[in-house]
């Protein structure tokens, strides 16, 4: 496996399918992991660094389940390949600053991504499509365990995984889930809700995590305390908000069908026809449309475009996918030209 | 990676900025940090910047705490708020008197509940044959792909396990 071969399929939690899969995108789970007394990343030198990437590998290539996975050293990935790796959720941003000693191991369904060396010794995550986040507990808890037998791991009985930051203390571990909301975007109500969470104590992030922008309708929620309660427990506090924020988003979809059918359906088509036909389309505006779009599939307003296509399109349309798909720079110019004749290909077949 | 807000000088300072419950990344060059700090000190209400937020702890004024360092990875206590992070796992019990207080006020508690690593034991009884079955059954499953079955194995192990491990604390 190379990294262009992960262009050549969808990646397991676009697939579109799993529970509320019409408003839920993905569920992830992530957990940070450190190995005992070794400096971590930020304070470690370049020995020390080198050591801790040789002995995860390591570790790494004698467990079963990671059998067919495959190691990524970031400092031999370009710009491009390293940037696609982030539009894909595989590795942060940060991830690839800065990249000496930095890897990533990534199995081929793309389920499954271990960083080695990123804020952490080890940030293991584990994605699934739709809303699935017990499914993702089960596969990284023991991806975990079996890490555990080859790893001597930083952990206290007191105060449970010893992590670089101490917003991540005890459990290590970050719940996520990606929604899709527009109907709660369009009858503003969203602040509402994202306030309501934040109350709560979870966090609400865009598209591409901390500090991006909320874009195509799509955010991301996950728990702020790790430390206090058990990894169980937090999935199911999220768990039981998330059902809250769907239930909201559909009530909203409803109110706006109730009010206005028209105008929803319009809006929808419109979106689709400018898809369709457009020869040059910015990655803003796309976002934009495939959310109309994707809405109006789950409204069944829209009939022959499969969901999965949608959530591709969501990520394939990149910047760096572009560049991976073409093989070469582009230009931004170039870019809103490829982007648009790749929508055409893919929603009306050339 | 440039500092977010001068945009030109490497950022060498990474806080956690928790405003509102809402928490943000911030990657700053030391000048934009000492601004950034001053300005936040100014600002309480604003919530706890990592690094910044051992200062509103009852501040360490005694020159031993000031120089406190982890004899494991050499971070002082002055580099811990300075940078927000820790240096490594020892460092936890280097600075615990500071820690507890701070993972309370991040986390609302101070006590860890949840998984903790595979605990290996030697045990010499009955059970540990049954374990080793059970394990080699795993082993098998595993290589066949049938993971719902290892799944089902691994989590017999784990009570097994379990059970042994209590045994084991029982006798102690
Ligand atoms: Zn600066
Ligand atoms: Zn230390």
């Amino acid at each position: 496996m190379n990294l262009n071969d992960l262009l050549k399929h969808t990646s397991e939690w676009l697939k579109g399918s799993g529970p509320h899969s019409d408003i839920v995108l993905s569920s992830r789970i992530r957990l940070a992991r450190n190995l005992d007394k070794i400096p971590f990343p930020h304070w470690a030198n370049k020995k020390q660094a080198e050591a801790v990437l040789n002995q995860v590998e390591e570790a790494i290539s004698k467990i079963d389940y990671l059998r067919k996975s495959k190691c990524f050293r970031l400092a031999e990935l370009d710009g491009i390949d390293k940037q696609f790796l982030v539009e894909r959720h595989l590795v942060s941003y940060e991830h690839t600053q800065k990249t000496d000693y930095k890897a990533v191991v990534i199995d081929e369904d793309e389920i499954l991504a271990i960083m080695i060396n990123e804020e952490d010794h080890l940030r293991i995550q584990v994605m699934q499509s739709g809303f699935n986040l017990f499914e993702a507990w089960n596969i990284i808890s023991q991806i975990d365990d079996a890490l555990a037998k080859e790893l001597n791991f930083a952990f206290t009985s007191e105060w449970g995984y010893l992590t670089a930051c101490p917003t991540n203390t005890g459990t290590g571990m970050r719940a996520s889930v990606m929604l899709h909301l527009p109907a709660l975007v369009m009858t503003r109500q969203i602040n509402r809700v994202l306030s309501a969470v934040a109350k709560l104590s979870f966090t609400t992030r865009g598209l591409y995590g901390e500090g991006t922008q909320a874009t195509g309708n799509l955010f991301q929620i996950s728990n702020q305390v790790s430390l206090g309660h058990s990894e169980i427990e937090i999935i199911e506090n999220l768990s039981g908000l998330i059902r809250q924020v769907i239930e909201q988003e559909n009530q909203a979809r409803q109110t706006m069908l109730n009010r206005n059918w028209a105008m929803i359906e319009d809006r929808v088509n419109r979106s689709l026809g400018i898809l369709k036909s457009a020869h040059i389309i910015s990655s803003q505006e796309t976002l934009e449309l495939l959310s109309m779009v994707r809405m109006g599939c789950d409204l069944g307003i829209i009939k022959n475009i499969n969901r999965s296509i949608i959530n591709e399109l969501f990520i394939i349309t990149q910047p760096a996918h572009l560049q991976k798909i073409e093989n070469k720079k582009l230009s931004t110019e170039e870019r809103d030209i490829k982007r648009a004749n790749l929508i055409r290909e893919k929603l009306i077949g050339k | 990676m440039l500092c977010g807000i001068c945009g030109k000088n490497q950022a060498t300072v990474h806080l956690t900025e928790i405003i509102d419950d809402q928490v943000s990344e911030l990657h700053l060059c030391e000048e934009c940090a000492r601004q950034k700090s001053a300005e936040m000190e100014q600002q309480f209400s604003l919530g706890d910047l990592l690094g910044g937020l051992a200062e509103f702890e009852k501040p360490p004024k005694d020159l031993e705490t000031v120089s406190l360092k982890c004899s494991n990875c050499g971070l002082s206590y002055t580099d811990f708020k300075k940078i927000g992070r820790l240096g490594c796992s020892e460092c936890y019990f280097t600075f615990k008197k500071y820690l507890g207080p701070l993972l309370k006020r991040i986390h609302g508690s101070s006590t860890h509940y949840g998984k903790s690593p595979f605990i290996s034991i030697k045990v010499s009884q009955k059970k540990p044959e049954l374990l080793q079955q059970l394990r080699a059954r795993l082993q098998r499953a595993i290589e066949m792909e049938a993971f719902e079955e290892a799944a089902k194995i691994r989590d017999q192990i784990k009570e097994l396990e379990k059970k042994i491990l209590d045994n084991h604390k029982q006798k102690e």
